[in-house]
């Protein structure tokens, strides 16, 4: 091998080592320099040992295992803590019979002429003529008591998100620790899989609409979790300082200050918390809520598209009011604290 | 503008504030003389105050001057401690406010030391009035009494007719009102003003220094007041600090820094100030035993703390060199017409004969 290809040799070689340690001519190594050139080598070894045994099956398989566990344990807290969830169970079903039926002991024509004036006062008269009209057209379809059995369901979702979430999220604003321990379980919430907790849920509660609620719960908590922790956290400094430099402690910081400042961003959270919640309402259904998800539901079930549809326009309906009702009140909170 | 000799209300000793995670090396390096650059080029930590040493007196209105990055906003944070300082400490009369535990600290805060923001530090979600009372809210005193203080601080900038609307619907000097009515609610002996004015068009700021001073005249506060403007720190100041990199570089009255600057950089600053009402007949008068000995101008007898504006006039019938009197009488000195022109000419010219 003469010189000149014995370079070209090294020539890659060299300019791997400048690419994986990248040292600065003139230079001393950096502290950790072989850190990357270690993993570097880590990726060409395990090639080399699946090309070696020949396989590269990964040799143990416990997931099984784990699974099955996990249900034992879920049959064991159904056997063993059954008063608990029962309790859970009887008191969140007294309060949603009563409050559907509280809205059923409503008039049809009055409940639409309420919604059409709050419609008026706090959005538009668009909105007003469009959420009165499409209630009616809920009406005259034959999904009345569907569709207050589904607002009964959202109120109490709601309130119950609530509930849980600005509590949380001011605690979370409050404390860093609390909230990176929180981020990875709210990501979790939002993006598992709905049918994963239905099953153990249904264990628990058995089939029914308050079920319904706490599947709706988990995937309707995290919004108004990290927009109250983020409107609070996102406060002007300056603002802030202010309250401190008047000798405020932190609970009047927090009360005085804070928490009345994030009002608009909390609002915005409990406006996604609804449509969250409202979207979650076909899906609650397979596991025994009743309303407008249960019509969507038996539609699919009876192969009957059309009575399919129309309930779950019921829903966009409703969503549309809600999220433009909550979105005014979210508007005005930032009206009222717009400007420095 | 003779407070500098009163008893001193506020006295800082020796203060440092390092940034960084190796704050404390920075701490010992910037103590050992290294300058703010050779310390972060070491340890990474940022040097953001070193050493300041300050006495202001009671009544005094002190200006703290420096470009954006100086150190002059972290200083009078830590005088309430908004910002820790690293070492160092800070006295109101014989109480160290450094040292202070929490709960002590928030009662100075309450008590001695009211602060002016910027960008105004309002709450967008409180009326004019309540954003007044808030810090006595905050203090705890009684609802009666802190409506009637925050009426009284709002009448004082002129707000009386504003106290129901909410901020959003004032103009930018009118806020700032509101914030000085909430310093002054809080009837503390002391008042950190943080650039009050530099976020205001230059009429208004012109409008509330005119106003802050006349407030001054009748509260008599403790001013410690932020700036990086020397026309308005000359403006409003007793006496000013000019900071660079964390160190005071020159401390003394207003026309004592434009017409003596230490050194290039307090020069630099210097230039665009208007040197006409700074330039008195003291500091550009000839008081050697020849020129007092010589022919002089009878009709036209001046004092020593004439400024320049007030001279011209003479300087213009005159036709032998102004008579300099001080305050019994007695001549100090004479301003021969030459040397007169010389320092109408321009702002270095008058400043070159003060150095004389």
């Amino acid at each position: 091998m003469d010189q000149q290809s014995g370079r070209r040799l090294l020539l890659p070689l060299a300019w791997l080592w400048r690419l994986i340690a990248s040292p600065k001519a003139g230079q001393p190594l950096p502290e950790h320099w072989y850190v990357r050139p270690l993993a570097v080598l880590g990726i060409m070894l395990s090639f080399l040992i699946a090309y070696a045994v020949g396989s590269d099956e990964v040799p143990i398989d416990v997931g099984r295992d784990v699974g099955n566990a996990l249900d034992d344990a879920v049959d064991w807290l159904t056997s063993n803590v059954s008063w608990f969830f029962q309790s859970i169970k009887d008191v969140m079903t007294w309060f949603l019979v009563s409050l559907e039926d509280m809205l059923l002991w409503f008039p049809w024509p009055a409940f639409i002429a309420m919604t059409g004036l709050i419609c008026l006062l706090m959005v538009s008269w668009r909105m007003a003529f469009g959420s009165v009209a499409a209630l009616l057209v809920l009406a005259v379809f034959g999904l009345w008591p569907a569709t207050m059995e589904t607002v009964a369901l959202i109120i109490v979702t709601v309130t119950l998100s609530i509930a849980i979430a600005v509590p949380m999220g001011i605690w979370s604003s409050q404390s860093d620790r609390l909230d990176v321990f929180l981020r990875p379980i709210l990501d979790a919430m939002q993006t598992m899989p709905s049918f994963v907790y239905l099953v153990p849920v249904v264990a628990f509660l058995g089939l029914g609409n308050v079920s319904g609620v706490l599947a709706s719960l988990i995937f309707a908590v995290p919004p108004a979790v990290r927009l109250t922790n983020l409107g609070i956290r996102q406060l002007p400094a300056e603002t802030l300082e202010a309250a401190e430099s008047f000798g405020a402690t932190q609970r009047q910081m927090l009360l005085k200050v804070k928490i009345p400042l994030a009002i608009p961003t909390i609002m915005a959270g409990v406006n996604q918390t609804t449509l969250m919640a409202l979207s979650m309402v076909a899906i609650a259904s397979l596991i025994g809520a009743g309303g407008l998800g249960l019509k969507v539901y038996q539609g699919l079930g009876r192969i009957e598209p059309g009575n399919a549809f129309i309930a779950g326009l019921g829903i966009v309906f409703l969503a549309i009011i809600m999220d433009r009702v909550t979105q005014a009140l979210t508007r005005r909170q930032q009206e009222a604290v717009s400007g420095d | 503008m003779t407070a500098a000799e009163g008893r001193t209300a506020l006295s800082i000793r020796g203060l440092y504030k390092v940034f960084g995670d190796s704050d404390l090396e920075g701490l010992e390096l910037s103590r050992s003389g290294q300058s703010k650059d050779e310390v972060q080029e070491a340890t990474g930590a940022v040097v953001g105050l070193r050493d300041i040493t300050i006495d202001i007196a009671q009544g005094e209105l002190f200006v703290v001057m420096g470009l954006s990055g100086c150190g002059k906003s972290t200083l009078v944070r830590c005088i309430n401690r908004l910002i820790e300082p690293s070492a160092g400490e800070v006295w109101i009369d014989d109480r160290a406010i450094t040292g202070m535990a929490d709960d002590e600290l928030r009662e100075t805060r309450r008590k001695d030391l009211a602060m002016v923001f910027q960008h105004f530090g309002l709450m967008p979600h409180r009326t004019v009035l309540e954003n007044v009372a808030l810090p006595l809210e905050i203090g705890g005193v009684a609802r009666r009494e802190r409506r009637e203080r925050a009426v009284n601080a709002l009448e004082l900038v002129g707000l009386a007719d504003w106290i129901a609307s909410m901020p959003n619907q004032l103009s930018g000097g009118m806020k700032q009102r509101v914030g000085l009515a909430r310093g002054l609610a809080m009837e503390t002996p002391i008042l950190l003003m943080d650039e009050p004015f530099s976020a205001l068009d230059p009429v208004i700021r012109r409008d509330l220094q005119d106003e802050l001073l006349a407030l001054q005249s009748s509260v008599q506060k403790t001013i410690v007041f932020i700036t990086h403007d020397l026309n308005e720190a000359v403006r409003v100041g007793d006496r000013i600090a000019i900071m660079r990199d964390g160190e005071i570089v020159q401390l003394g009255a207003p026309n004592d820094v434009v017409l003596n600057p230490v050194d290039a950089f307090v020069r630099e600053f210097t230039q665009d100030v208007r040197l006409h009402g700074m330039v008195t007949a003291a500091s550009i008068m000839d008081s050697s035993a020849e020129a007092l000995a010589g022919p002089t101008e009878d009709r036209y007898v001046v004092r020593e703390d004439a400024v320049l504006d007030e001279l011209v006039p003479a300087g213009l019938s005159a036709t032998q060199p102004l008579q300099v009197v001080d305050d019994s009488g007695n001549l100090v000195g004479v301003i021969p017409l030459q040397r007169l022109a010389r320092a109408m000419v321009s702002d270095e010219a008058a400043a070159a004969i003060a150095a004389e």
